[in-house]
């Protein structure tokens, strides 16, 4: 295949990869966009191996390890749960990282390939960005796994003078990478390069360690970002456009799903980056606004059930405890009964409810709730007041009404589902403790709200007994 | 030892409530107590003593055998001076007392050492209380029979329908006064298919009436009448007057007029004129809820339903003891929760705790003091309506639409020609192109990305992921060796670094295309 045949297939591959990206803007594109994509990664891959760039010699070498890595991806995305589906996207994410980092000493070492004068410069700088950000989404993502799975403690953890030691890695990082451009030979390079490595990877550790649990769907989203960047930092490393459009696409895919979990919780990006939930500069938590008082209304499951087959309208508002309690099934069960019966069920899903964007989503269409029946914030907040019982199934901070109506509260200005509104409100929790914002709900004290404490899944369970009885 | 509640057969003539029924007896032995129950208590009920049987009470012949064997009484209705004679010293007494129309028995209670809880002294604007009211329960059965009273008498449809005979119009009904009684007949008026039209003196009404299906009719008139502890207070002169024109404006139209209207302590509010009746259409209803208190209509005959110019006009006194066995089941769970107050250990004992601001104000007499009437409860003083938060930021909807302010947009055009400049006076011509495609597809990105719907995030996530895995493509041209290789090239390095990139890369491509694959069949319709 000649260099321009390939150049063509690369520019078709872009084509379908933009199609595929483009066709998630409803469900029912969304499976042809993800055929698409993966014609355009044959397309690619194919033009790659039939170009004039890779030799007969490297045959075996790539069908072997394309064989061996596409069995475990086939395997892994088979038994997969789908409350597990943030861990292996963040393990994903970390394998892009890692990737870049091999290609980029690949490409730095490899003497065929000749530049000179500001090319030169400009192809190493390529590289040293290319494998720093690459390690910083390699070992990022790792940590966000192990957080995701609970292998490390979700609770930010926060190091003294953290940002001292960041502004010191930063200039170190800049320093050898002057000592890189400067470096006369190959084996002068590596050793900056490997330096500059080392530091990457404890960046990443540090900065995702510092982040607490629920921030977490603004982290994935970010190293989503980071390693899109670092696909197209690697196109620039070997000047290829193919590389440079899909990291670009990838990275602005992740920024922008970076920005609305920032949105949806009213918090800067670089406040989340830059650790746990007002931590940052002498910010009391719970210090402003008044504490609520009163009592709350325990409620059995038997009575749940009968105020949900009594109601006309209903809307269920799920959150990171139903994933926990793997309760979707259950709650997808109660749905489909409730509807049976002629009640109208919906589901209100929160931007950041989870821990990674549309993560709700996944797990009741996993359960098979029709996704038409699953509205966003927006969409189902102005109907609360025409509801009649409003089930909240494991989430805190996401139906706090201090958020607005307390502008002293830590989360003053974070849209939140109204369940309020509704005529009667049902929070299902383990306890009484207070949300990842550690801020007190004034929702458990309200009239209206009854509180139905246990497991998720054990009392919805009951609940599905009990409509069923 | 556990201590004995006494459910004695409510004498009152008419009466047919029971103070509690079989499925609560359960609940209560569970608390600990025994449970008697007089033969016959139940019958006008539907409560037959071999369902008391069943749920594990005793059944005590007569009258005297069971007053002396309890040691809690629940009752209905106020007892008679005869029955408190055959109390037990010092027992507990919990039902409807009305201690200030009841002067003798509150002497006789006392003398006996008695302890009595009166379920109509409840402070109802306690939150905690709202479970042990039977005033709210009994008063929603009573508006919800009142329309039904109103149906029976009245002769045609409530709703309007079209059928091949001709043309039904809907029933139009009225309610005066919009508390727990009315608030019930308006939503079953409207259930049962009539316009139905509500008035209060209290204007923050408005909005239930609304919900239940009602129309607020407003007096012409700018005054508050919400009084202490959310009753109706008495009006003034001028308002009052302009409460007489309305009303005479809205009987007149109505087919049905219920009237709940009621003012602690005092004689009913006389509503509707002898006139006003006199205006209304023959074969039209009105049920008089307030007839015991003198009732709202001034033809109003406290017990029975009389027809008076054609208008039939129900002033029934007894109500919910009309669907007895339903009040006996709500106030039975009144009293049950108000047990599970008075006994939070369990163990069948009861302690009248003073401190708690539910039973203080239930308590009217405790071992023969009389500690009525019990001070207001110190509520927190109703907590101030915050300030509608005034500064609510605008959530922006979408990015795109979101304005930028015109500075922020100078700084970041500013910046953006800076780099630009940079780029194009220092980077070499073969940088420039590829920086081209770069800045070109980060905007094709955006765009396209905002267009996702926010449900499909996961799957994004995982599509992109998959597809970043493109990299696989700088590992690919690296894995060969180029046909004219520099001699030092170290080209085992290259190999072992592309092929264990390739691997993973592959792993990564196969495994986000297969999830992703995975997540879009689920979602369906």
């Amino acid at each position: 295949m000649s260099a321009n045949l390939s150049a063509v297939a690369y520019l078709g591959a872009t084509i379908l990869f933009i199609l595929s990206l483009g066709g998630l803007s409803h469900p029912e594109t969304a499976r042809r966009g993800n055929l698409y994509g993966i014609i355009g990664m044959a397309l690619a891959v194919a033009a790659t191996v039939f170009g004039p760039r890779v030799t007969a010699a490297g045959l075996p070498w790539i069908v072997g390890a394309m064989v061996a890595g596409g069995a475990i991806g086939l395997y892994a995305a088979k038994i997969v749960k789908m409350t597990q589906m943030p861990e292996l996207v963040a393990l994903m994410h970390s394998l892009v990282g890692l990737a870049a980092c091999l290609v980029g000493f690949a490409s730095y070492i490899d003497t065929s390939l000749v530049f000179a004068g500001a090319e030169k410069a400009i192809h190493e700088l390529e590289i040293y960005v290319g494998i720093y950000i690459g390690a910083v989404t390699f070992s990022g993502s790792l940590i966000a796994f192990g957080k995701l799975s609970g292998k490390v403690t979700s609770k930010p953890v926060l190091i003294p003078g953290r940002h001292l030691i960041n502004g010191i890695a930063a200039l170190v990082v800049i320093y050898y990478g002057y000592a890189f451009l400067q470096a006369e030979s190959i084996s002068a390079g590596v050793v900056p390069l490997a330096v500059m490595t080392v530091i990457g990877l404890l960046f990443g550790i540090h900065m995702v360690m510092a982040i607490g649990g629920a921030d977490m769907p603004v982290v994935v989203s970010m190293l989503n970002s980071y390693s899109g960047w670092a696909a197209a930092a690697t196109g620039f490393m070997l000047a290829n456009d193919l590389l440079i459009v899909v990291g670009a696409l990838v990275g602005s895919s992740g920024a922008i799903l970076s920005y609305i979990m920032c949105r949806a919780m009213n918090r800067n990006f670089l406040s989340v980056i830059s650790g746990g939930f007002g931590t940052g500069e002498g910010q009391k938590v719970g210090a402003g606004g008044t504490a609520p008082a009163g009592e709350v209304n325990p409620i059995s499951a038997q009575e749940t059930a009968e105020l949900l087959a009594g109601a006309k309208r209903v809307i269920i508002v799920p959150g990171y405890g139903m994933a926990v309690a793997q309760a979707q099934h259950t709650v997808s069960e109660i749905a489909r009964l409730l509807r049976e019966k002629g009640v109208e069920v919906r589901f209100g899903i929160h931007p950041v409810a989870g821990r990674m964007p549309g993560h709700m989503n996944v797990l009741l269409a996993e359960a098979k709730v029709p996704y038409d029946i699953v509205l966003e914030m927006d969409e189902i907040n102005p109907d609360f007041p025409d509801t009649d019982v409003a089930l909240v199934i494991g989430a805190n901070d996401i139906v706090n009404p201090a958020a607005e109506d307390d502008p002293e509260s830590p989360i003053a200005g974070m849209p939140v589902l109204e369940v309020w509104k509704a005529k009667t409100s049902i929070v299902m929790k383990r306890s009484m403790a207070t949300g990842y914002a550690g801020v007190d709900n004034p929702l458990f004290y309200k009239e209206n709200n009854r509180m139905l404490f246990g497991d998720a899944k054990k009392t919805l369970d009951e609940v599905l007994a009990a409509l069923k009885g | 030892m556990a201590l004995t509640i006494g459910i004695p057969r409510e004498t009152t003539p008419g009466e047919k409530r029971v103070a509690t029924v079989p499925e609560v007896v359960e609940k209560l032995i569970k608390l600990g107590f025994a449970v008697a129950v007089e033969r016959g208590a139940g019958e006008a009920a539907n409560c037959a003593d071999d369902a008391y049987r069943a749920a594990g009470a005793q059944v005590l012949p007569d009258a005297a055998s069971l007053w002396a064997a309890a040691d809690i009484v629940f009752k209905v209705r106020p007892p008679t001076l005869a029955e408190v004679a055959l109390m037990k010293e010092g027992a507990t007494l919990i039902g409807f007392i009305w201690p200030a129309q009841n002067p003798p028995l509150m002497q006789a209670l006392a003398a006996k050492r008695a302890t009595v809880l009166a379920m109509d002294c409840l402070p109802r604007q306690l939150s905690r209380a709202q479970k042990m009211d039977a005033l709210t329960s009994m008063a929603g059965i009573s508006g919800y029979r009142a329309v039904i009273e109103a149906a029976h008498a009245f002769g045609r449809f409530l709703a309007g329908q079209v059928t091949a005979a001709g043309k039904i119009p809907p029933a139009k009904v009225f309610v005066a006064g919009a508390g727990v009684a009315g608030l019930a007949a308006i939503g079953t008026a409207a259930n049962l298919g009539a316009i139905v039209r509500a008035n209060d003196t209290r204007s923050e009404v408005a909005d239930q009436v609304k919900s239940l299906g009602g129309e607020f009719v407003k007096v012409d008139f700018d005054e508050e009448g919400a009084g202490a502890g959310g009753y109706a207070k008495e009006m003034s002169e001028g308002f009052k007057a302009a409460q007489r024109a309305m009303y005479a404006r809205e009987v007149k139209e109505a087919d049905i007029v219920i009237t709940t209207a009621l003012i602690p302590g005092k004689p009913a509010p006389r509503l509707i004129t002898a006139e006003m009746v006199r205006s209304m259409r023959p074969g039209s209803v009105i049920v008089d809820m307030a007839a015991e208190q003198g009732g709202n209509c001034e033809l109003t005959v406290p017990g029975e339903a009389v027809v008076r110019h054609g208008v039939t006009i129900i002033g029934y006194t007894d109500l919910p003891s009309r669907l007895a066995r339903q009040s006996s089941t709500l106030y039975a769970t009144n009293l049950l929760r108000l047990a599970e107050e008075l006994c939070k250990t369990k163990d069948g004992q009861i302690v009248v705790n003073m401190e708690d601001d539910a039973i203080r104000g239930l308590t009217v007499i405790k071992n023969g003091e009389i500690p009525w009437p019990a001070p207001p409860p110190k509520l927190p003083a109703a907590a101030p309506k915050p300030s509608p938060a005034a500064a609510k930021p605008a959530a922006a909807a979408h990015g795109l639409s979101a304005p930028v302010s015109g500075k922020t947009l100078a700084v970041l055009f500013g910046l953006g020609a800076v780099l630009f400049w940079l780029v194009g006076a220092y980077a070499p011509a073969s940088f420039l192109s590829h920086f081209t495609v770069f800045v070109l597809a980060c905007f094709v990105g955006y765009m396209v990305i905002w267009n996702v719907t926010p449900a499909l995030h996961t799957p994004l996530m995982s599509v992109t992921n998959a597809i970043s895995s493109i990299i696989a493509i700088g590992a690919l041209i690296q894995i060969a060796p180029p046909l004219e290789a520099a001699a030092e090239r170290p080209s085992g390095w290259i190999l072992g670094l592309a092929v264990l990139a390739l691997f993973l890369t592959a792993i990564n491509m196969f495994g986000g295309f297969a999830v992703t694959r995975r997540m879009l069949a689920m979602f369906r319709k």
